[in-house]
């Protein structure tokens, strides 16, 4: 399916939360510069395959590959200074740090102050609003802001990938295409991304490639527009 | 008068009341009615004069005036704080080091105290204030400290400098120690392992004999010393001044104090300090961020760890004499309210409460079992009415304002 040199490679990969089996063999395939959703209801996983890939909950089983190189084994800092950063779910930004702070934290790995400076400039260009932000506290910030501040964060460390964590979580529909129009604005500066959501709607129509997840499993596997037109997800995730 | 003012002050004075009346009504076998309530009426009085107050400040002649005085303060605000504040920092330092001219011994005693708990609480900073670990078992790296020193001299003549980077170096190893299992723990479960490890460590000094002479305690290291040269009846020679006189004690805290503060001071502006911040803010984010937050919340622990182990290893050469029982719980819980009352976070909140909280139970040292009584209303009170501490860090009082005027939407609904 992809021809593209793949960025992420997720082979059979399981994880444990103490005895309960989160992730019962994912496997899946991120070709470089796409964007690749991974939808499916609560509970399904899709969080812990982010924080998986991030080496935050450990992969007691299987592959995980970054541009050919297996990442399985690193620390959440040591992947983080390969290219891959993440906006977590739920808008985990730092609530008692301002805006600035919390955008300065996204470069914590960098020592590159002038490309630091830039490339604020840059998010403050996706999201002119954090501009006028910089010194209120991320806590006080609305929802909408919140999560844009976790993308910009997330984009301050300069990835190659991209991992967002339902970026559409709470926000009103208005603010939801806005952030997807950002999320294929960044796409095209070349970051690939990868899209955990619940809004397969959306997530679908900006994608390349989807992946359904139910229980721990990855169980369809498709060009995001083929997916669109499958009659099993219309019915399950599309609500038509 | 508001009409819930009033209903407070009733309330407030009666729940004090039965708190307080036994509590202070037994000084012996017997109910003293009187001493019990002019206790009492002495606390509702403060109460009423609260209420007095609060309603002057509200009745319109009081809002007047004080909008024809806002000019003229102003004036005298911004005249104040066109000086430095390097000009504040300088006039503290010499009044803390002209303190001991002016001083008898007892006084100078107290303020050496004071300096100790003031590192103290500076370091246990480090754990609570940047790192947001909380630790009741602090004080246990104050007994190391003690201990490495009074041990490292005694067996092995090491003097009090040699000692101290030792002693600095054996305090963060056991930072690590306790660090380490609880790195995956947070809050109450965080709590009560520190307590318990402070604990450990108060009972292995109590019962290994052998190393530590159990209760007994330590006796006779050597006070720190200063060699420098100077003629002498054979030609030029060096000549060893040892430390003994309490003036000479506190001085030496005195500088051990500044050095801490500029320490935690570029620690808390650092890269370093930063990263602590974001862990306690938010774990996962962190991670995510790129933060070591193994490494880091090590890092903190040791730190913390050694600075109490510098002071110990000078309060334990100051005396000459150590025993385990000076590391009980109790003096755990004094360093943390010094951290807590001051405000977490803030150093000149966390000097501040170290004075508070050292002295100021020594002047009312009539109050006799009071003390502890006061301390404990003295606390309860602050919490109540000022959480963010004497002196509250500039995150803080920020926080805390930006969110008194807009609280965000989807906060309110505990989201």
């Amino acid at each position: 399916m992809a021809v593209k040199a793949p960025i992420l490679e997720l082979e059979d990969v399981h994880t444990y939360y103490g005895k309960i089996h989160a992730l019962k063999g994912v496997s899946c395939t991120i070709p470089s510069g796409d964007i690749a959703c991974l939808i499916g209801a609560n509970g399904a996983g899709k969080t812990t395959t982010l924080l998986t890939i991030f080496g935050v909950q450990r992969a007691h089983r299987g592959k995980i590959k970054f541009k050919g190189r297996p990442i399985h084994h690193l620390r959440p800092e040591q992947v983080a200074a390969q290219g891959i950063s993440q906006a977590p779910e739920g808008r985990q930004i730092f609530p008692r740090m301002t805006t600035l702070e919390n955008l300065e934290m996204g470069a914590y790995l960098r020592s590159d102050k002038a490309a630091v400076e830039n490339d604020m400039e840059w998010v403050f260009g996706l999201f002119p609003v954090l501009k006028d932000r910089t010194q209120q506290l991320g806590g006080t910030l609305s929802g909408g802001e919140q999560q844009m501040l976790a993308i910009g964060r997330a984009l301050m460390s300069r990835p190659e990938l991209l991992l967002l964590d339902e970026p559409s979580l709470g926000l009103a529909p208005k603010l939801v295409e806005r952030i997807f129009e950002t999320i294929l604005e960044i796409n095209k500066k070349g970051v690939t991304i990868f899209l955990v959501e619940q809004n397969a709607h959306m997530a679908l129509t900006i994608s390349n490639t989807g992946y359904v997840m139910e229980t721990g499993k990855i169980v369809l596997t498709d060009h995001a527009a083929s997916l669109l037109k499958n009659e099993k997800v219309k019915k399950a995730y599309l609500g038509e | 008068m508001a009409k819930a003012d009033f209903k407070k002050f009733i309330i407030y004075s009666l729940f004090l009341g039965i708190l307080i009346l036994p509590m202070v009504g037994f000084p012996g076998r017997s109910f003293e009615t009187a001493r019990a309530f002019t206790i009492w009426g002495g606390i509702v009085g403060i109460l009423a004069f609260w209420l007095v107050s609060k309603t002057v400040r509200r009745s319109d002649m009081y809002q007047r005036t004080a909008a024809h005085l806002a000019p003229f303060r102003n004036t005298v605000s911004r005249k104040f704080s066109k000086f430095p504040t390097k000009y504040y920092i300088l006039a503290l330092i010499i009044a803390v080091a002209a303190y001991p001219l002016l001083a008898d011994n007892y006084m100078i005693d107290v303020g050496i105290t004071c300096l100790i708990y003031i590192v103290l609480g500076l370091g246990l900073n480090i754990v609570v204030g940047l790192a947001g670990l909380l630790d009741l078992g602090y004080i246990a790296f104050y007994a190391v400290g003690a201990y490495s020193y009074s041990l490292l001299n005694l067996h092995f003549g090491i003097s009090f400098w040699l000692a101290l980077p030792i002693g600095m170096v054996i305090g963060g190893i056991f930072g690590c120690i306790i660090g380490y299992p609880t790195l995956k723990m947070r809050g109450d479960y965080l709590a009560i392992v520190t307590m318990g490890f402070g604990e450990i460590i108060r009972l292995v000094l109590n019962n290994w004999d052998k190393l530590t002479k159990g209760p007994n305690g330590l006796l006779g290291m050597a006070k720190p010393a200063v060699v420098y040269p100077a003629f002498t009846e054979s030609g030029l020679g060096w000549v060893v001044y040892s430390l003994k006189s309490l003036h000479a004690l506190y001085y030496l805290m005195f500088i051990i104090a500044v050095l801490t503060v500029i320490g935690v001071r570029r620690l808390d502006n650092s890269r370093i300090g930063r990263a602590w911040v974001a862990i306690r803010e938010d774990e996962v984010a962190a991670e995510l961020s790129g933060v070591p937050t193994t490494w880091l919340k090590l890092l903190a622990y040791a730190m913390g760890a050694a600075f109490a182990s510098v002071v110990g290893a000078f309060f334990a050469a100051k005396l000459s004499y150590t025993n385990p029982n000076f590391f009980i719980f109790m003096e755990s819980c004094i360093v943390l309210c010094i951290v807590v009352l001051g405000g977490v976070g803030s150093i000149p909140g966390i000097i501040l409460a170290g004075i508070i909280l050292i002295a100021v139970p020594e002047i009312f040292r009539e109050l006799q079992n009071y003390r502890m009584l006061a301390f404990g209303l003295a606390m309860a009170a602050m919490m109540v009415l000022r959480p963010e501490g004497l002196i509250p860090a500039s995150r803080r009082k920020r926080e805390l304002h930006e969110t008194d005027q807009f609280a965000p939407e989807d906060l309110k609904d505990g989201g």
